[in-house]
């Protein structure tokens, strides 16, 4: 590429595109309490909702009795299953291939569940009336362990209790969802029983939530006047709820408008379609007011979609020297009281096939067995592509248990056995082509930027001062290197409810040198107003300050499946770009007549069109646009518009090299972060003030996970961490500073090359925290312990080791 | 007949009377009676720090305050604490710094930042994080949080030691 001169320099600047730290346009809004969230929506007449929720886990309900709550002043409807029958409306789909209960149906399967839906003039009227509903139980025995569940006599499931086939193929037993199997099971078997060396380890990803700040809540509109059913709503993928809506309530969809306000955070909890966002549906069309639903905290911890709860088995078989020959997986996968995992419709265990990692594995097998317990419904992806963090946790724990088995140091090991850059694009054995990357350097620098052979000193020399009796704290170092699979994704194999997973942007530029971008996603936080105006301002040569960008309106946004999974950026970010091309495309013709030369006698520099070879005749983009709108260009229509609907040819990779320093106090297990270095390559970078702050939300959540956060149920089926008492949400406080990094390769499919960057943090911090912890006690024996890793488990860690002496 | 009470609170200096049950939680007569929507509700368990407001010159969380106790009080939330013309330091910074991402923890922050300053004008890293440790936030991990206050508290008292 030709160096730029300072007057190009001058003008690509004032543009603000891609690779600058712009500011937010969002941020104004927000720092002065104008954000427009679901919660401070407030419409004439509007009524509230509230659940009646089950107090056991498992019973039969014998009867409801709504007379008291209904002769309370001020409540307009109380719904149960019995109204919403007649309108088929007392179970919905889920995105996963089953069905859920919208109010429970006969019985109840988890505590917390939906029985009946109080509509009151406001939220305190509604509270009293929820306690004056009389729902008469029978208890039925709990079921909480998935293994237990498959061998059960007690059915959980009775509307599907014969079913010997679900969404997803044959069902082993009563209790059992779907078997998912990929590759090769005889070789990788083969291969394990021949091999130098086999790693076994079972890791438990323990059931978590996403827990955004803003819960989830609707409000909905009915107009009986028009027929127009408007629905606000927490919604990441606001076009599919749309069709849901329609397909669920028999609306044309032209009659349902579906608007996603500001949200505030996802993290995966607002994808799925909820019953409170049904009720509030129903209650409004029957009683012709709007009416809004907001949950509380504990409702959202207890009923709105838990992630991950895997227990995955491993078996890794390797050469004397640590290079791997095959991987072995089997997942017992709980799903809860119903199969409602928000994955694209083929992949019933999301895209937990990416368990190979970032290594060069020629062997592998994976079979995922789901099943039904009495805890609450869900699968979702927190801050992560569809099971991606299970995928990553496990692969990551496996190789350090390898290590261990080859008396290996661990760095190495990886670094033996990472795909090549040479070797990509490359096809892994299950089934996932990664489409560029460059390992070896990436993971170098990390450990250079950390003086890693300094720490792993430091650390044994640590050891031996604690076998003296010196200090009583260790070090862990946690290193993790992971790839992510995002971008979902081409629509030939992933889909959800039957929508491929394409993603959308119309432009439209104004006379007068300024435009608007509409988008199928939707942002939470990401800055998505701020970003794609920088993809477009590079497009299309106007200032990203002229450009609006609008998501989340069905009638006015185009199709799209929404934002989660890290897809935002590489489909709709593809959308974008090809979209302003076509706009380019079109002013390349104008700019020509205009010239008077021929369309090839013109190029393209930063923000205007230039007769090749004579610098000095140009249009900008600024008068290309306004003569769009008033000149009559032979064989050119007026305007400047273009929409684009992208399916991307594949998914995206980002990966990663982190490391953490941890201190560990054996005595009362306090864990103390001295350092984390995180190495993101997320291919082009748009805006690193993003990208960096994005990392640093993602490695916090991932904290969070790996040191104490999780829903935790008693054998009762009673949720234990119902608050943030005792569900951790790390503060200010419990954070360090963590020092970030960058490699660039970028995506050779992608319009721009980018990858994606919202939940690598996550995926590759999860495990890096988890391996610097179990890596303490490395050298006194352990060799893998459970997340989450609070300062109980860390100290009865230590305890079992013996180290308390 | 009513239970309800009569009360009067002063909300970014403007006056407001009414009568009100004395159970209303002081959040929801800012949020729904006031149309003061700043504020926020993240837990209602006195957790999260969404709904902080300033009350006779403390920071206090509004989900867990009955009106009853507020009666007769003074009230700033983020609405009163800078306008669109006048931002305060606090508003600049955070853009500046990257310090806020969906926006929901936001004017809690702000507005508890804004408390902390007044009661230690010169606060160390350390002394930031523990005096914000009662305001959550799902998003930004923190790290520019804590940039944005420390930015904020050099400007301000860069332009006090200007103004002397
Ligand atoms: S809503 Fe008041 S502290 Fe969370
Ligand atoms: S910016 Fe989202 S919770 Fe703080």
């Amino acid at each position: 590429m030709k160096d730029l001169t300072d007057d190009q320099k001058e003008r690509s600047a004032n543009l603000k595109g891609m690779g600058c730290s712009r500011k937010r346009v969002e941020d104004a809004r927000f720092t002065q309490g104008k954000g427009n969230y679901v919660d401070d929506i407030k419409l004439p007449g509007m009524l509230h909702g509230d659940f009646v929720r089950s107090p056991y886990a498992h019973a039969r309900i014998k009867s409801i009795d709504v007379s008291k709550a209904m002769a309370l002043d001020g409540v307009v409807a109380v719904l149960t299953a019995a109204d919403l029958a007649p309108l088929s409306l007392h179970w919905m789909p889920t995105l996963a291939g089953d069905k859920q209960m919208v109010l429970a149906d006969g019985k109840v399967l988890f505590q917390g569940q939906e029985v009946a839906f109080v509509v009151a003039k406001n939220r305190f009227i509604a509270a009293d009336a929820v306690e004056l509903v009389e729902v008469d139980y029978e208890e039925l025995p709990v079921i909480v362990d998935p293994f237990e569940a498959l061998q059960s006599d007690v059915v959980l499931r009775e509307d599907i209790a014969d079913k010997k086939e679900g969404a997803h193929g044959p069902r082993k037993h009563h209790n059992h969802i779907f078997t998912w199997e990929v590759g090769q099971e005889a070789e990788t078997n083969d291969v394990i029983s021949n091999a130098d060396v086999v790693a076994t380890e079972t890791v438990y990803y323990h059931r978590t939530h996403p827990c955004p700040l803003e819960t989830c809540g609707s409000v909905a509109s009915m107009d009986k006047v028009n027929g127009k059913l408007t629905v606000w709503g927490t919604f990441q993928a606001p076009h599919v709820v749309r069709t849901v809506a329609s397909l669920l309530s028999g609306i044309e969809e032209h009659n349902i408008r579906v608007i996603s306000p500001d949200i505030g955070g996802g993290f995966g909890n607002k994808v799925g379609v909820y019953p409170g966002y049904v009720c509030s549906i129903v209650a409004s069309i029957v009683t012709g007011v709007p009416v809004k639903w907001i949950e509380d905290r504990m409702e959202n911890l207890m009923s709105t979609s838990f992630a991950r709860d895997y227990w995955m088995t491993g078996k890794i078989a390797a050469t004397k020297e640590g290079k791997i020959t095959g991987l072995h997986c089997h997942v017992t996968a709980d799903h809860g009281a119903f199969d409602a995992c928000a994955d694209p419709t083929k992949f019933p265990a999301g895209f937990m096939n990416i368990c190979t990692g970032s290594y060069d594995i020629p062997t592998a097998y994976l079979a995922v067995d789901g099943v039904y317990t009495n805890k609450a419904p869900g699968g979702v992806a927190y801050r992560c592509s569809f099971r991606v963090t299970e995928a990553v946790y496990f692969i990551e724990r496996m190789i350090e248990v390898l290590a261990i088995e080859l008396n290996m140091d661990a760095a190495e090991l990886r670094r033996i056995n990472f795909i090549k850059k040479e070797q990509f694009p490359y096809q892994s054995a299950l089934g996932w082509e990664y489409d560029s990357g460059d390992y070896h350097t990436a993971w170098d620098k990390a450990l250079k930027a950390v003086d890693y052979e300094g720490l792993r000193k430091e650390q044994a020399d640590r050891i031996e001062a604690f076998k003296r009796g010196e200090t009583r704290s260790l070090m862990g170092i946690g290193l993790s290197f992971f790839t992510e699979i995002v971008g979902a994704g081409p629509v030939k194999n992933c889909d959800i409810l039957g929508m491929g997973m394409f993603d959308s942007c119309e432009i439209r530029i104004h006379p007068t040198g300024s435009a608007i971008a509409r988008l199928g996603t939707i942002s939470q936080g990401q800055g998505h107003a701020t970003t794609f105006a920088q993809i477009l301002a590079s497009e299309i040569g106007l200032p990203a300050d002229s450009i609006t960008i609008e998501e989340g309106d069905t009638d006015t946004a185009p199709y799209g499946l929404g934002t989660y999974g890290s897809r935002s950026t590489p489909v709709a970010g593809a959308a974008t770009a090809m979209a302003g091309r076509k706009i380019r495309a079109k002013a390349q013709m104008i700019a020509a007549y205009l010239l008077e030369v021929h369309d090839n006698d013109v190029e393209w520099d930063i923000d205007r069109f230039v007769v090749k070879g004579a610098p000095e005749r140009f249009k900008t983009m600024k008068e290309i646009a306004y003569a769009a709108y008033n000149q009559a260009i032979p064989g050119v229509e007026p305007g400047l518009e273009a929409v684009s609907y992208y399916d991307p040819p594949n998914m995206t990779y980002p990966f990663g090299a982190y490391v953490c320093v941890m201190d560990i106090d054996v005595d009362t297990g306090v864990q103390t972060i001295r350092k984390f270095y995180a190495l993101d390559d997320c291919g082009t970078r748009i805006n690193p003030m993003i990208i960096e702050g994005q990392v640093h939300g993602g490695l916090t959540e991932a904290l969070a996970v790996a040191l104490g956060q999780e829903i935790a149920y008693d054998k009762m089926g009673n949720v234990k961490t119902g608050t943030f008492m005792d569900f951790f949400l790390p503060t200010a406080w419990e954070v360090p500073n963590y020092i970030t990094d960058h490699t660039v390769t970028p995506s050779p499919h992608h319009p721009i090359g980018a990858k994606g960057v919202g939940e690598s943090p996550h995926v590759g911090g999860v495990p890096c925290f988890s391996n610097a912890v179990n890596d303490a006690f490395r050298a006194f024996g352990l060799r893998h312990t459970h997340m989450p890793h609070d300062h109980w488990r860390i100290w009865q860690t230590a305890n079992k080791l013996g180290l308390h002496g | 007949m009513s239970n309800k009470m009569h009360i009067n609170l002063t909300v970014n200096g403007e006056a407001h009377e009414f009568l009100a049950e004395p159970r209303e939680l002081l959040i929801y007569t800012l949020r729904e009676r006031l149309n003061i929507t700043g504020p926020h509700i993240g837990c209602e368990t006195s957790h999260c720090g969404a709904c902080t407001v300033t009350l006779n010159g403390k920071s206090v969380k509004a989900c867990t305050m009955f009106i009853a106790q507020a009666n007769g009080a003074d009230v700033t939330t983020i609405e009163g604490i800078g306008s669109p013309d006048n931002l305060h330091v606090l508003q600049k910074s955070f853009r500046e710094h990257h310090g806020l991402q969906c926006g929901y923890c936001t004017p809690g922050m702000i507005t508890r930042a804004s408390k902390l300053l007044e009661e230690n004008p010169n606060p160390t890293e350390e002394e930031v994080r523990f005096g914000m440790a009662g305001n959550m936030c799902r998003c930004t991990g923190y790290q520019n949080i804590v940039k944005s206050i420390l930015a904020a508290a050099s400007e301000m008292n860069a332009a006090k030691e200007a103004a002397e």
